[in-house]
């Protein structure tokens, strides 16, 4: 065991593991973290993704003591209590089925979006490709993914709610 | 009266899980005040709850008082109790939609609590497709029996008789006089309703009020967005995998590496190096590592050294020899077979014969998320967190697994992974409960990816004759039927000795089940009939990776793809529209039970329209020069009363053997529409599962294991397989929307049906080849275009 830091979400964190933990056991069980999600271990599905300086990244097999850069989490999108445009456009789409697999989809389609703020039906399918959803929500996770992208175009976020879903929730 | 009131920590629990945002403060400001001044009988929901405050017993939520299902809160809103689960299909907002409309609730009053055993009546959990058909029947009785019984008061309380009162969104008026109100809270909130309802099982429970007719419905029909998703993309839910308790320690399994194989003993001492080792647990051929933290379990159960003595009899042939093997088996048994008219003398005189054979592997639920569950015996009861659809099934399972008394067990359903079916997360709840009464501390199982691609239950696989016969005219005369499939000691749900954990253990019924094969579901006249069915078996029966158990519509892409695209062979050999042959061969039935031909017939015909630009002609489509040539295929079935019409359209590149399915068309007809938006989206991400088993999902063994062991091995659809354009057409309500008892049917599977068998067609409609064996990929494909050159 020994110390290990990690910058989350902002927040300086030291944790005493064994330096080879991967990052995502570290981040569930010693931070309580709830958006990265275990789905194979093996870097295959994205499930577990977080985004390192920039860089979507499977959390799975990165050893915690491996990381300098600053981790961003699913927990960490939403700013000032606003929600991300990409969540508020799954929201929007309502993108998930079972969603367990969403914490990766939105994560690697946010680090997409960061480095190609415009990409083509092609790029979105190639940068997103290694994300498995098995609920099959990928068509509504295109329309999501270019609902952002349209709104962005616009320059306003009044485009951002054009679509099928008629949201009659409110907060009780 | 003067009992002392505990907070009803259980609804607490509850409620926080579905909406994270309400906090224990905010609750009891909300409600929960009023609730605490009252003292312990008139906590909404009755005795019950009171005792769940207490950590355990926790008997059953009684489905005879109105309390068990609905509760109004002081602050005008309501809570509604139901024994189901959501796998993500939208089925909580839909009971919710239903719930509001007989309660005469606006949907935002109200909450939903969903399948966990000690605070929602047992309705089974999921299974089926049949929560909006079958379950949402009780809860609409309850809700406009609670609607009635408020009425009664509000008459009481206003001096007036029912008749002259109106109700909009919690609140009773005088049709008169609109300032001479009451609302639901002020009659009842925080306080028990203490009506009592009959009903011989849960699903006949009723009270005295009549539901309404479909035209009063206001909530049902509207697209409302689903309550869980916020949670799932801001990160705010729990997950059933998420929860922690203290002392929890983390589990992994260690599978026999070969399938039947014999545990012979175990080497402790590979594993005492790793800290946090706890304990190696074995017990028969079950075998588990439990350590302190979760990356120690996963080092031990990779390290840990074990001695196995295979089997005497090899378990299964290898995947490449499955179709073989299963022709040349010895049925375990066969059906008696339905004959209709005079098959035999039909071929006799037939001017084409047709015969073809059809095939699909095994098929897993590789749930994105491997099977998991946390036990925890604290205070000498079991509870179990868990995502498994059936949650009641798999506390009374638990109960006789462990010989503990039922009231002592409880499941709290939590969000999870893919639910289709019968999944591992049954086995994963009953090892983590053995687990737990072993070690007397909390135990978390996670299975790892590994395990969940080989050992989870599988759909069977399947191997289908066909023979069809036409006569001068092109017309069907005769059609026969004979399918084979592995589905020997197919698995039920959450039983005490099916589970693997049983299974390994030794722990077995006497006998096995029997297995079915199925048959098809059309609404084709068809004058000579003759359908067969046999069931074979694998040599290893027990113990093996190759467990069947329900896996969406559990045989029906299997038998689907079989049917229908023989129907498209039959369709081209008589050089005829497929969608003309089908309608013809619909229109020829003389059944219309529901109205399932006429429904079939406006479901084809809508799905043609959706399509635009419908050219009608035989396939194959005639080709251009150059690699991609493209093509469309239709196919149809029902599922129960829910009748499903697809189209794909695909290109398939001549040089690579890749299929990718740009388009589809559905037009489906399950009755009235709970929530269009929902049922589009379960209806969309049902096909394009369907999708994923016809181009990409196949079980792969050698003579001792499974190999396909993860997404490299096991592939599924990825972004790129995704079509550009889905268009879903809801034919709901067909012939008679107006009729004021119009049922809601299920939609879980019945798109998820006819995927093979419409990517089949597609891929004939645009090379003139058949591929009769599922899945599609680029090497089968392109295989099957060489051998068609040559």
């Amino acid at each position: 065991m020994s110390i290990v830091s990690l910058n989350v979400n902002g927040a300086l964190h030291e944790v005493d593991i064994d330096p080879a933990t991967p990052l995502l056991y570290v981040l569930r069980n010693d931070l309580g973290l709830r958006g990265p999600r275990f789905g194979c271990g093996l870097g295959q599905c994205g499930t577990c993704t977080v985004i390192i300086d920039g860089n979507a990244v499977r959390s799975c097999q990165l050893p915690a003591a491996a990381v300098n850069g600053a981790i961003t989490t699913l927990e960490g999108l939403a700013q000032d209590g606003s929600l991300h445009p990409l969540q508020q456009a799954w929201i929007d789409e309502q993108v998930p089925q079972c969603g367990y697999c969403q914490n990766g989809q939105i994560m690697t389609a946010k680090a997409l979006l960061d480095r190609n703020p415009d990409p083509s039906d092609a790029e979105i399918r190639a940068g997103m490709d290694g994300a498995l959803c098995r609920c099959m929500t990928y068509y509504r996770i295109h329309a999501a993914i270019k609902r952002v992208v349209s709104a962005q175009d616009a320059g306003t976020a009044a485009a951002a709610h054009t679509g099928d879903a008629n949201d009659q929730e409110a907060a009780v | 009266m003067s009992t002392p009131l505990q907070f009803p920590k259980a609804i607490e629990d509850a409620l926080q899980r579905i909406d994270p945002s309400l906090s224990r403060r905010k609750f009891l400001a909300s409600s929960g005040a009023l609730v605490l001044s009252l003292g312990i009988n008139a906590v909404p929901g009755g005795r019950v709850l009171a005792q769940a405050l207490a950590s355990g017993p926790y008997p059953d939520p009684d489905f005879l008082q109105l309390d068990t299902w609905i509760v109004i809160h002081p602050d005008n809103t309501a809570t509604f109790f139901v024994g189901k689960t959501d796998g993500g299909q939208g089925t909580g907002t839909a009971f919710r939609q239903m719930m509001c409309d007989e309660l005469d609730m606006a949907y935002a009053q109200t909450r939903l609590v969903m399948g966990s055993t000690d605070t929602t009546p047992d309705q089974g959990g999921s299974g089926g497709s049949d929560g909006i058909e079958a379950d949402g029947w009780p809860m609409r009785r309850v809700a406009a029996e609670a609607r009635r019984v408020l009425l009664e008061l509000a008459a009481e309380r206003l001096n007036m008789p029912v008749d002259a009162l109106t109700v909009s969104e919690g609140r009773i008026s005088a049709l008169s006089d609109s300032s001479q109100s009451v609302t639901y809270a002020e009659l009842v909130g925080g306080r028990r309703f203490d009506v009592a309802l009959t009903g011989q099982n849960i699903n006949a429970t009723s009270g005295a009020a009549a539901v309404k007719p479909v035209q009063q419905l206001r909530v049902v029909g509207q697209p409302i967005q689903r309550y869980d998703i916020p949670a799932k993309v801001d990160a705010s839910l729990t997950w059933a995998v998420d929860m922690k308790v203290p002392g929890m320690l983390h589990a992994r399994n260690v599978r026999p590496p070969v399938a039947g194989a014999t545990l012979v003993s175990i080497d402790e001492a590979s594993v005492a190096s790793i800290p946090g080792v706890v304990r190696v647990v074995s017990r028969g051929n079950y075998v588990a590592v439990v350590c302190e933290r979760e990356e120690q379990a996963i080092q031990a159960a990779r390290d840990l050294k074990a001695e196995w003595t295979p089997p005497a009899q090899g378990p299964f042939p290898a995947s490449k020899d499955l179709f073989d093997y299963m022709r040349a088996a010895t049925p375990t048994s066969s059906s008696e077979p339905r004959v209709t008219g005079d098959p035999a003398a039909a071929f006799a005189s037939a001017a084409q014969v047709l015969e073809a054979d059809y095939e699909v592997p095994f098929q897993g639920h590789t749930a994105i998320g491997p099977a998991f569950a946390l036990a925890d015996p604290s205070d000498g009861q079991m509870t179990i967190y868990s995502n498994d659809m059936k949650s009641y099934g798999l506390r009374s399972g638990v109960a006789q697994f462990l010989d503990l008394p039922r009231d002592r067990v409880r499941v709290v359903y939590m969000d999870g992974p893919q639910v289709y079916g019968r999944t591992a997360s049954d086995d994963a709840g009953f090892e983590a409960a053995f687990l737990a009464h072993e070690l007397g501390r909390p135990v978390r199982v996670q299975w790892m990816r590994h395990e969940e691609t080989a050992w989870d239950t599988k759909g069977p696989a399947y191997a289908c004759r066909l023979r069809g016969a036409l006569d001068a005219d092109g017309k069907l005369t005769a059609l026969e039927y004979d399918a084979r499939s592995i589905d020997y000691a197919h698995l039920n749900y959450n039983e005490p000795d099916t589970v693997l954990i049983a299974q390994l253990m030794g722990r077995r019924p006497a006998q096995t089940a029997a297995g079915a094969t199925a048959t098809p579901s059309v609404q084709y006249g068809i004058p000579n009939q003759r359908m067969s069915t046999h069931v074979v078996a694998l040599p290893l029966v027990w113990e093996t990776p190759l467990r069947t158990g329900n896996l969406r519509d559990p045989n029906g892409p299997q038998v689907t793809f079989a049917y229908e695209a023989f129907i498209d062979e039959l369709a081209a050999a008589a050089r005829r529209d497929p969608a003309e042959f089908r309608l013809e061969l619909i229109e020829a039935s003389a059944e219309d039970n529901v109205f399932r031909r006429a429904r079939s017939l406006a479901a084809l015909r809508a799905a043609v329209a959706a399509y635009g630009g419908w050219q009608t002609r035989p396939a194959p489509n005639p080709q251009s020069a150059g690699p991609i040539h493209r093509g469309r295929g239709i196919a149809y079935t029902n599922r129960s009363n829910t009748i499903v019409a697809v189209i794909a359209d695909v290109e398939v590149n001549r040089d690579t053997g890749h299929v990718w399915v740009r388009r589809l068309v559905c037009a489906h007809d399950c009755g009235l529409a709970i929530n269009p938006m929902g049922l589009k989206h379960t209806v969309e991400c049902g096909m394009l599962h369907g999708l994923s088993r016809a181009l990409h999902e196949e079980v792969q063994f050698d003579e001792e294991k499974v190999t396909s062991v993860d997404w490299l091995t096991h592939p599924s659809m990825r972004h790129s397989d995704t079509p550009e354009r889905i268009d879903i057409v809801l034919v709901n309500g067909d012939p008679n929307p107006e009729r004021p008892d119009l049922p809601h049917y299920g939609a879980g599977e019945t798109s998820h049906k006819p995927m093979i068998a419409a990517v089949a067609n597609a891929i004939f409609d645009a090379t003139g080849v058949r591929m009769r064996r599922a899945p599609f990929r680029k090497e089968r494909v392109l295989e099957a275009l060489r051998d068609s050159r040559s």
